[in-house]
Order: C-alpha cells, then sequence, then structure tokens
C-alpha cells in the first residue's frame, strides 16, 4: 500500500490523482461541517447575485448561499460515487473470478448475460431498475452497482482466465488445496490490481450517474443536498443565473477529474508493461 | 475475415440483443412492485388496478407474455403506448429517424475536429497545445452530460447571445435548412464535446506510440515531410483503434443521448425514454430500451466488422 502510494507520486499523472482524490477526501470529511453560511438559510436582500466577497459562489432564487450548498452536498454525492462503485466492483469481481475460474456452460452463460447487460446504457438501467424498485438514493446507489457489476464482472474473468493458467494455481490444485483457497487465496489477491484500477476511475462515472439521476429526478429527493439536485432545482433560473448551474457543475468535474487521473496513475503503476 | 466468422458473429449479436430484451422485461416485470401499480401509482384502486392487468395482459404469466412481445416485435409490432394511446411503433420510428440525424451530425463534426486535434497533440507532445488539448479531454469526461448541454444552453441560447434556439426541433423538410441546422447545433455540440474527449485522448496516444515506432523513424530518415509523415505513416496506424471506438461509440450516442436530448427537449430516442419512464408506460419502456440495447449491439457488431476489414493481420477462423 505504502509502496505503490510512493510509486504513485514520483508518476506525473499520479501525484496529481493523489492529490486531487485527497481534497475529495477533505470535501467528504469536513465540507459538511465547515460551511460559511446556514444552507437553508433564506436571504431576502440578496437573491440570484452573482459572485461577491461575501458570496463566491453566488447565491439561489431564495438567497441561500451556493458555496455553502455545494459544501454540504459533497459528502452525499461523493459518499454516492464511492459507495455504489464499491458494491458493484465487489460484486461483479466475485463473479467474474467465479465464472472465469469454474468455466463451462455456467461461464458461458454468465457470460452472455453480462454481454447483454453492457449492452443497455448505464444510465439507462439504472433508471429502470430505480423505477422497479422505487426512487430513493439507497436505491439509486444499488442500480448504480448493478449496472457496473457485468463490466467489471468481464474486466475480472480475463484476468482469471489468464492466472489459472500459471504455475501456481496449477501447483495449488496439484497440492490439493481446497476450491475456496485456490480462489480467494491464489486468484482473487491477482485479480485486484485491474479490477481497482477500472473501480477508481468508474468512481467518477458513478458520481455523474448518480448526479444525473438526481437531475433527472429519479435519486436523491428534495430536501436532500446533492449536486445533480442543486442543478436540477437551478433549471428554472438557469439563463438569468447560471453560476447555479456552474459551480455545483464544477464541483462535479473537479471531484470526478481528481477519480480519473488517480485510476489513469495506478492503470501505469500497477501495470507492469508499463510504457511512457 | 471469413464469412464463417461473420456469420458467428452476426447470431451472437441477435443473442445479446434477445437477452437484453429478456433483462429490460424481467426488470419491469418481475421486480416488486408490479407493472400496473407502476402505472397507475400508489394511490390506485384495487378496480383499477384489475382493469390495468387485464388491458397490459398482466394477468397471464410472465414466459408467455414475454414471447407474445418478442413474436409482435420481430413482426413490427410493438403494442400500444398507455400515456399516448397511440402504437408504439409509430411514435418510436419517427424518434429513432431524428435520433439518427443527431448522432451523425455529432459524428461527423468530432471526426473533423478530434483526430486532428488528438494528432496536433502527439505531435507537440509536451507543450502547451497538447496541455490545452488534455485540458479539454479531462473536462469532457468530467462533466456529465446534462452539466455540459446546460451550460451550452444557457451561454449559446441565453438572452445575451440568443444565436440558437433553447430547444425542440425542426425538421428539414418543414421549417427549411437553416432553421432545422439551429435546432440541431447546440445538442450535437453537446454530445461533440463528450465524444471529442473520447476520441482525441485516444488518438493521442496511439500516435505517440505510432511516431516512436521504427517505421516513423525509417520515414523520417528517408527526409519524407513531417507532414508526410504525420498523416500517411503514423495516422494510418493510429486509426486503427479510433475507429473501434468511435463505432462503440455510435453505440453511446444511441443510448447515452438520453440526457442531451431532454435538456434540449429534442424529441428523438432518449427523450422518449425519459416521458415514457416518467410516465411509468410499460410496452413504451420495453420497447424503446431494447431499440437502444439493439443499436448498441449492433454498432458493437459493425465495429468488430469493420476492424476486422481494415487490419489483415487479424485472423479469425
Amino acid at each position: 500500500m505504502i509502496r505503490i502510494i510512493t510509486r504513485l507520486w514520483s508518476h506525473p499523472i499520479g501525484r496529481l490523482g493523489l492529490i486531487a482524490v485527497g481534497f475529495n477526501l477533505l470535501l467528504f470529511i469536513f465540507g459538511p461541517m465547515l460551511p460559511p453560511y446556514d444552507p437553508e438559510a433564506f436571504g431576502f436582500t440578496a437573491r440570484l447575485t452573482g459572485s461577491s466577497l461575501a458570496h463566491p459562489f453566488g447565491t439561489d432564487e431564495f438567497g441561500r448561499d451556493v458555496l455553502s450548498r455545494v459544501m454540504v452536498g459533497s459528502r452525499n454525492t461523493i459518499g454516492f460515487g464511492v459507495l455504489s462503485t464499491l458494491i458493484g466492483t465487489t460484486v461483479g469481481a466475485a463473479i467474474g473470478i467465479v465464472s472465469g475460474y469454474f468455466g463451462g456452460l455456467f461461464d458461458e452463460i454468465v457470460m452472455r448475460f453480462a454481454d447483454a447487460f453492457v449492452a443497455i446504457p448505464n444510465l439507462l438501467l439504472s433508471m429502470l431498475i430505480v423505477i422497479a424498485i422505487g426512487v430513493s438514493t439507497g436505491n439509486a446507489i444499488l442500480a448504480i452497482a448493478v449496472s457496473f457489476a457485468p463490466s467489471i464482472a468481464r474486466v475480472a474473468r480475463s484476468t482469471t482466465l489468464t492466472i489459472r493458467q500459471t504455475d501456481y494455481v496449477k501447483a495449488a490444485e496439484a497440492r490439493g488445496d481446497s476450491t475456496g483457497y485456490i480462489v480467494l487465496r491464489e486468484i482473487a489477491p491477482n485479480v485486484m490490481a485491474p479490477v481497482i484500477v477500472e473501480g477508481t476511475i468508474r468512481i467518477s462515472f458513478a458520481i455523474m450517474l448518480g448526479a444525473t439521476l438526481s437531475y433527472l429526478g429519479l435519486g436523491a429527493q428534495p430536501p436532500a443536498s446533492d449536486w445533480g439536485l442543486l442543478i436540477s432545482e437551478a433549471r428554472q433560473y438557469m439563463l438569468r443565473a447560471p453560476w447555479l448551474v456552474a459551480w455545483p457543475g464544477l464541483a462535479i468535474a473537479v471531484v470526478s477529474i481528481g477519480f480519473n487521473l488517480l485510476g489513469d496513475g495506478l492503470r501505469d503503476v500497477l501495470n507492469p508493461r508499463v510504457r511512457d | 475475415m471469413s464469412a464463417n466468422y461473420l456469420v458467428r458473429r452476426f447470431f451472437s449479436t441477435l443473442l445479446v440483443i434477445i437477452l437484453s430484451s429478456v433483462i429490460v422485461f424481467a426488470i419491469t416485470n418481475v421486480l416488486p412492485g408490479d407493472a400496473a401499480s407502476m402505472v397507475l401509482g400508489e394511490h390506485a384502486t384495487p378496480q383499477d388496478l384489475i382493469a390495468v392487468r387485464e388491458r397490459l395482459g398482466l394477468d397471464q404469466n410472465v414466459v408467455l407474455r414475454y414471447v407474445e412481445w418478442l413474436g409482435g416485435a420481430l413482426t413490427g409490432n410493438f403494442g400500444e403506448s398507455v400515456a399516448m394511446q397511440r402504437p408504439v411503433w409509430d411514435v418510436l420510428s419517427v424518434a429513432i429517424s431524428r435520433s439518427l440525424i443527431l448522432a451523425f451530425s455529432a459524428l461527423l463534426i468530432v471526426i473533423c475536429i478530434a483526430i486532428p486535434l488528438g494528432v496536433l497533440a502527439a505531435a507537440r507532445k509536451g507543450t502547451a497545445v497538447d496541455l490545452v488539448v488534455s485540458l479539454f479531454s479531462y473536462l469532457g469526461i468530467a462533466l456529465p452530460e446534462f452539466v455540459t448541454a446546460s451550460l451550452f444552453l444557457t451561454f449559446l441560447a441565453g438572452p445575451s447571445l440568443g444565436i440558437f434556439p433553447a430547444g425542440g426541433y425542426a425538421s428539414f423538410s418543414g421549417d427549411g435548412v437553416v432553421d432545422a441546422l439551429r435546432h440541431l447545433a447546440l445538442p450535437a455540440l453537446s454530445l461533440t464535446f463528450i465524444l471529442m474527449a473520447h476520441i482525441s485522448r485516444l488518438v493521442r496516444s496511439e500516435m505517440i506510440d505510432a511516431l516512436a515506432s521504427d517505421y516513423v523513424r525509417t520515414a523520417v530518415l528517408k527526409g519524407l515531410s513531417r507532414r508526410q509523415v504525420l498523416f500517411k505513416h503514423a495516422l494510418r496506424n493510429s486509426l486503427l483503434p479510433a475507429v473501434t471506438i468511435i463505432a462503440l461509440d455510435i453505440g453511446y450516442l444511441l443510448g447515452g443521448v438520453l440526457v442531451v436530448e431532454e435538456v434540449f427537449a429534442y424529441p428523438g430516442v432518449g427523450r422518449l425514454m425519459i416521458f415514457a419512464i416518467n410516465n411509468r408506460d410499460l410496452p413504451l419502456i420495453q420497447s424503446t430500451a431494447a431499440v437502444i440495447a439493439a443499436g448498441y449491439a449492433f454498432a458493437n457488431f459493425g465495429a468488430d466488422i469493420i476492424y476486422a476489414w481494415l487490419d489483415p493481420r487479424v485472423q479469425y477462423d
């Protein structure tokens, strides 16, 4: 772990990613604790004002401070992305490893279904799942996790197929180690690298998907604070007050670029065939 | 590329399409909260529920219903939209044609801009030009579509500039070409911005690999001009992966335009899908989602075929 972080730090993109994700972590922890104003406090004297020293991100239609609202929403938005990716990646990796290791008809069926799942765009699939199980933040997390699992499963499976052929797995099989032991102790740790790379990049997709679901009214519901919801609420005033869209939008971009950069850095650092 | 490979690949595409329609059907039918209450909302009376179940055929077995739907779909009968009281295919076919217009305009702009940008960034690797291109790529990837689209809408269609209409659609035959293009411009540009990020990044990294290769060094040492080396030798080999990504992005264009169409009120497949979902219009949801998945699967199929055709090194049995 320490070794990977050190190597990331000496990699130009990896270092940027580490800094950006460190910033995201700070936002996640301190964002909701340190807003300069009460995010729900109305200010009727300063409605829809642009950036100023008092309100760096301007104010919304009720005169609420946009910076405070963005800060308070950070934990939900980042947490949403990380949690849904974590669930989707774990489930997907488990399916992929098992399917790849056992092979045969089971593998064939699982992979054809994975192909079919991948043919349905992530946003569409999560929308369908949300309306089937009900609109709520928790269900949106679940829906995105489900929509991620098949493509993670494909990544994990293809790595498993390679690792299954290696001598150390063959040796374990010859020793008579149990299947569970081989899958958990020999295969899973070696499948981790590509899965982690894929997962890290996917956190930014998950954040964007979650924001999109909220924007379409299928994710977080008012009065929750979520960046997608902020933009959705700003729709009516967008032409008069573009900053209501721009600041939360920029916040989403900054947070997702961070995970993207970290993922790109990890790909180079964890890949033995690294190319510059 | 053998005919055998082509046929096999075609049938596996069909299988994917059928399986994805099974998935869509299963999600909208088998999960808790049955379809009738989805259509009617939480406050439906039991009598209404029974009536709707009968009308949608929900009192029948789910497998039977799927087979019926599939049989209808294969003969062009997708059932009737609950919310619009019109045959699904009538609504869907019009929407598909509009989305295709949007998708191909976006693709055309992307190919004309993204590939040269990628070449430029690779040729000037490490300079300010490269940095700006990379920065834009990251922005295109990191901004959700609805933010990009909203920002385009605010700044280019807003009262200050007002060059473009804020949304809607004008047909090429009805209101004249100029009006049709003005309506098409912003949604197409939003899609372009996102796709450009993918493609120029890819072309850049492939070009950098190609420029470091022996055949490019030979070409340079032979005394060919820089332009010839860049476009004739390096680019040709870098385009191969780009073709795959472009073909895959057609799938994305068909499906992922959901949000862009919604923001600009562009009446294509994406907006139809969101309308269907907001109205819990089950027949419309099932068929539209199946059509989007089919588009994606066929784009994949096309990508494989083009790849095999372009690259003589790829051998399939």
